[in-house]
């Protein structure tokens, strides 16, 4: 328990924050208030707080004037807390004797009346000195950091961020629910600016991946629980039976040949539905691993029980197939965990009058990708539903972005993809490619060359946002044809423009299950949906649940250089903490003041952690310090007061009501 | 010479009287041990004998009752003056107690409730050449606290017998307690109720229930099986005397002294464990308890954070 | 009154979620009434009852709770218990005389910072039409 005894002497720091803060609050007033509080011996206002010198300031008050409690009056917490701590604590006072004061985010940046911003920091600062006077000398408890991290999502990012933490020696858990690892980029044909073969560069990785003897790869998997907390977590992964064991299967793909259905019937997901598969299939046959998956939903064995099995026969003395396996279970213990789970196409037929799911001849950028792609469904030929080859093609831009009817954002990759494509669909057919833009936004290295390269190409470029995609002729140049409606903005007037096939670049949204998958994890999203970092520009793969990272297109949309990029990032942030061996908590967890406890029991029903125990020979309850996450439910539901909070005191939080309210 | 000591009683029903008179064979002793130089419904000593007396003459004044009205207000004061220590005995004083829940109201309102239309009372009336005069009916009741320095507190509604005896104890013993200490343990009731293994560890109620909607099973915890037993959150001391009795606890030995506000950690605590997370449900259960100022704040209200209901 | 009244509310923001989308409002500089004074928790469960009543005695014109929306907690379910109190707790204050727009609770979640925005100017304007809360204590005997 805190006790405001002897000498309180507080040192009250008021932040400019440059012109941030003082442009609005009158920060001199705001200090020379300060001096006037209880137990106030200094009370200073000074440019940038969070700088050395402005450390500095602090640290010599506290040696000089003795201080022995700090308010900070400036940004967030949630940005420089930690600084105003370690400030203190370098300055050799107990870093929780510091309470700061939101007078920026939450005061000057939001309010634009001078007088009422400077009054309302007033309350928060003689709040803020009330309240510190009974803050206590805490320490920090650490816990140790399991060594092994898990990957969740088998993309680029997934593999990137895999193979750098088995390359420094930590054991990685790679799970991915698809059959095969690659994510989208197994998908693209061509990557832009280079136009690297997709495949080239990502299959050697992907082998990498399979061989590597500290990544365990759990395909066909997901994650179905976590509990836990960084350094600890208990993950429990579901792995979907393939009914073809991976340790037996050679990745012959006899089985696939011999199948009782001599023409696939089924549609295939990896070719976006433009290709069929057999009940028993591959994704693409550089998958790793090397494995066939037989899909119980069409397979016939499955459905009547009465097929001839000639898989199995396919398969031989191997034996690696079998119809019994079940379902498994797998529960790992790791220290950190590292989401790249993606991101979805937009689904097109959102925006009816561009007749995606209407007209045969419209196709998203996905479908072009595997249309182009040697190994697709029309071996690398760019031709239509019909079997006819395009000769004038039109590329939409900003389907389903930048809109305030579908996704505002902008999904930064497919004005890059649209010039890809379209140097890919003219490079294959000789057509003529007309690309509608708002925009053309191609800010990577590389990329604005790679536009000059497209206008030296001679592809037409339109600027304005389509209109409408329609089949209806006007006049006999527009017949068999669809036809572009759009505001051509720079000539001033609006086009109708025929062209053969219409591609639609689709923008990145979040994954369909990603608020799921992220209460899972306990982190939050964005408000596009994507998951939420901790901070946009400092901490960008962190989320605000320690020991979780995001790396990839979940944390937002973006190419595969940012999304290797961030991979690496978030794995370098996984071995800071496990080679630091131990993380520090904030000591802000719940106690029983066990001499007063009547056992009443009501506190034990309200942890979802399960850090209270009742103590049956005591007959009291007891919280594990290191359970309690210090969420504070049961200090409120507790109704003897028998319990406290660290660093959040009933008698902390009631200093700081009457300090907000009672005009000293 | 015997210590003196006074009994006063202001808002109250008398039961705190009867408390001490409760006492049985030990009333002698304490006959025998102090000198009662006041004490209204037992002795025939007049007001103006107490202002007789030198200021800090009387030990101790065992004063009952809330204060609401200024006959009340004028003799708290007065045996303030004259006593050294003062001990604000049951919950009206200590907390308002029952009488307090008139704070629901106002003078003006109770006058309207409780006598027929066009009749008020008037405080001052003149006939014959005689005055009468009532005292002043304050639209508000408070704990004795809020008008004189009380020393002690004895909780209760009234003080069980052995509360009283052990406060005695304390206040003619040689070392006296803090001023301001509540004397009574300063733990929950569950520490002292005979049920309290039943309770399950996990609580969570899907129903509450009132005292005449059931027949209470006579082992079992009574909130878990559904009654709004305040115990948990009731300073002990009676020895869970109403669960004894097969009726959960209504809180009349106050909170802890680590709680500020008695109803609202009551509250609290009953409401966290429903077990709904719909706030429509959560509503419904709720509406088994339809009185919760009443419920919650049965003998606290006056000294509670709000103190009285805010009239239009 | 001779100027307009502004009501001063008290807000205990969770850390996790309304806290931070009152930062983004501030971030994303979008500017909303300044009568707001947030005491910081680190989840509304964390919110005591008595809290709230100590608010209104001594004078907020209004108290606003803000947490995370239900099943986003980030300890679970500490904002079902602040919803289980707060049901309660709002029936409690209507019979002590508080009008039911004084007493607010909000789920607002950390992408939320125009909802901050939305709610505080929603709850001023309103407090503005219900006038100063006077702590009733003052009106009380000697």
């Amino acid at each position: 328990m805190s006790k405001a005894n002897g000498d309180i002497r507080i040192g009250v720091y008021v932040c400019h924050c440059g012109t941030n803060i003082s442009a609005v609050v009158d920060v001199k007033s705001l200090a020379a208030y300060g001096a006037t509080l209880p137990n106030v011996v200094v009370s200073r206002e000074y440019k940038y707080l969070c700088s050395d010198p402005g450390q500095d300031l602090i640290r010599q008050d506290i040696a000089e004037r003795k201080l022995n409690r700090v308010v900070v009056a400036s940004c967030s917490p949630h940005l420089h807390e930690q600084t105003f701590r370690n400030a203190l604590a370098t300055g050799g006072l107990n870093p929780f004797f510091l309470q700061m004061v939101n007078i920026r985010e939450q005061d000057s940046w939001v309010t634009e009346d001078k007088q009422a911003a400077t009054r309302k920091a007033r309350d928060l600062v003689r709040a803020a000195a009330r309240r510190v006077a009974w803050n206590e000398s805490l320490e920090r408890d650490r816990i140790p950091i399991h060594p092994a991290v898990m990957v969740v999502g088998g993309g680029i990012a997934g593999i990137h961020a895999a193979l750098t933490l088995a390359n420094s020696g930590k054991h990685v858990y790679l799970v991915e629910r698809e059959p095969t690892i690659g994510g989208h980029m197994a998908q693209f044909d061509k990557t832009f600016p280079t136009l690297d073969c997709a495949a080239c560069i990502l299959t050697p990785k992907m082998s990498a991946v399979k061989s590597h003897k500290n990544i365990t790869l759990w395909t066909y998997s997901e994650v179905t629980q976590v509990d836990g907390y960084v350094g600890n977590f208990k993950v429990k992964v579901r792995r979907w039976p393939r009914y073809i064991k991976e340790d037996l299967c050679s990745g012959c793909l006899e089985c696939l040949k011999a199948c009782v259905y001599k023409e696939a019937k089924f549609p295939d997901d990896f070719n976006v539905g433009l290709a069929k598969r057999k009940p028993i299939y591959i994704s693409f046959p550089q998958a790793v691993p090397q494995v066939p998956v037989i899909d119980p939903e069409t397979c016939i064995q499955f459905k009547s029980g009465k097929c001839k099995k000639t898989c199995i026969d396919a398969c031989g003395e191997r034996h690696a197939i079998s119809l019994q396996m079940e379902e498994k279970t797998e529960e790992v213990e790791v220290g950190n965990i590292i989401l790249a789970t993606g991101s979805q196409p937009f689904d097109a037929r959102r925006i009816p009058y561009y007749g995606y799911g209407v007209y045969p001849n419209v196709y998203t950028a996905l479908e072009v990708e595997r249309l182009v792609n040697a190994s697709g469904p029309t071996a690398g030929e760019v031709v239509l539903r019909d079997g006819r080859t395009p000769k004038t093609v039109g590329i939409v831009h900003c389907v389903g972005s930048r809109d305030e009817n579908t996704n505002r954002w902008c999904s930064r990759v497919c004005c890059m993809y649209s010039l890809k494509l379209a140097h890919l669909i003219k490079e294959h057919t000789g057509a003529d490619i007309f690309n509608f833009y708002i925009d053309i936004r191609t800010p990577g290295k590389g990329f604005e060359e790679f536009y000059q390269k497209l206008l030296n190409e001679r592809v037409h470029f339109v600027r304005g946002r389509v209109a409408e995609v329609t089949d209806w002729a006007l006049d006999p140049t527009e017949e068999d044809k669809l036809v572009i409606r759009v505001e051509d903005t720079l000539a001033g007037i609006v086009r109708r423009i025929p062209v053969d096939m219409v591609v639609l670049a689709t923008g990145l949204e979040p994954q369909a299950d990603a608020e799921q998958v992220r209460r899972l994890f306990n982190i939050s999203c964005a408000s596009g949906g994507f998951f939420l970092e901790r901070h946009p520009k400092l901490a960008p793969v962190s989320t605000f649940t320690d020991g979780i990272f995001l790396a990839g297109c979940c944390q937002g949309p973006k190419d595969i250089p940012d999304t290797v990029a961030q991979a690496g990032a978030a794995a370098a942030e996984a071995l800071a903490l496990i080679d630091a061996g131990f993380v520090e908590t904030e000591p802000n967890a719940a106690y029983v003041m066990e001499e007063v406890c009547s056992g009443c029991k009501t506190c034990v029903a309200m942890c979802p952690f399960t850090a209270i125990e009742f103590l049956q020979e005591e007959r009291k309850a007891r919280i594990n310090q290191a359970k309690c996450k210090g969420c504070g439910t049961c200090v409120a539901a507790c109704p003897s007061g028998s319990i406290y909070q660290h660093l959040f005191e009933d008698r902390q939080i009631f200093e700081e009501i009457e300090g907000i309210l009672t005009n000293a | 010479m015997k210590p003196k000591v006074a009994f006063y009683w202001c808002a109250s029903c008398g039961g705190c009287e009867e408390a001490v008179v409760d006492l049985d064979e030990k009333i002698l002793d304490v006959a025998n041990a102090v000198d009662i130089v006041f004490w209204p419904v037992a002795l025939d000593f007049k007001e103006h004998d107490v202002e007789a007396m030198p200021d800090g003459s009387i030990l101790a004044s065992f004063i009952n009752g809330a204060i609401r009205n200024s006959d009340q207000l004028k003799m708290a004061k007065l045996l303030r003056a004259k006593s050294q220590v003062v001990v604000a005995f049951g919950v009206c004083a200590q907390l308002g107690g029952i009488p307090g829940l008139a704070n629901l109201s106002d003078a003006k309102g109770i006058f309207a409730e409780v006598f027929a239309d066009g009749v008020a009372p008037v405080r001052f009336y003149k006939d014959n050449g005689h005055s009468l005069s009532l005292p002043e009916f304050f639209d508000t009741v408070v704990a004795l606290d809020r008008v004189i320095d009380v020393d002690y507190y004895v909780p209760g509604c009234p003080p069980t017998p052995k509360i009283i005896g052990d406060a005695l104890g304390v206040l003619l013993g040689s070392t006296l307690p803090p001023k301001g200490t509540v004397l009574a343990p300063d733990q929950a009731l569950c520490e002292q109720c005979p049920r309290k293994d039943t309770r399950p560890e996990k609580l969570l109620l899907k129903e509450f229930k009132r005292v005449h909607q059931v027949v209470a099973d006579q082992q079992t915890c009574l909130l878990a099986q559904g009654l709004a037993c305040l115990g948990p959150g009731t300073r002990a001391g009676c020895e869970a005397m109403c669960p004894r009795g097969n009726m959960p606890c209504t809180g009349c030995f106050g909170p802890t002294s680590r709680v500020r506000d008695f109803g609202a950690k009551a509250l609290s605590s009953l409401a966290s464990i429903i077990d709904s997370d719909d706030e429509g449900e959560i509503a419904r259960v709720l509406d088994a308890l339809p009185d919760p100022a009443g419920t919650f704040y049965r003998y606290s209200l006056p000294s509670s954070l709000l103190g009285r209901r805010r009239m239009e | 009154m001779p100027e307009t009244f502004e009501p001063k509310i008290v807000a205990f923001f969770c850390n996790w979620c309304t806290y931070l989308a009152a930062d983004l409002a501030g971030t994303s500089r979008i500017k909303y009434a300044p009568n707001t004074r947030v005491v910081r928790v680190m989840c509304s469960g964390r919110v005591d009852p008595q809290f709230i009543l100590d608010a209104f005695a001594k004078g907020a014109d209004g108290v606003l709770i803000g947490g995370c929306h239900p099943g986003d907690c980030h300890y679970q379910e500490g904002n079902y218990k602040a919803l289980r109190r707060f049901v309660l707790l709002k029936r409690l204050v209507k019979q002590m005389g508080i009008e039911e727009a004084r007493l607010r609770l909000e789920w607002i979640s950390a992408a939320e910072g125009e909802r901050v925005k939305t709610v505080v100017n929603d709850m001023v304007e309103k407090l503005r039409v219900l006038g100063p809360r006077v702590p009733v204590r003052q009106k009380e005997v000697a």
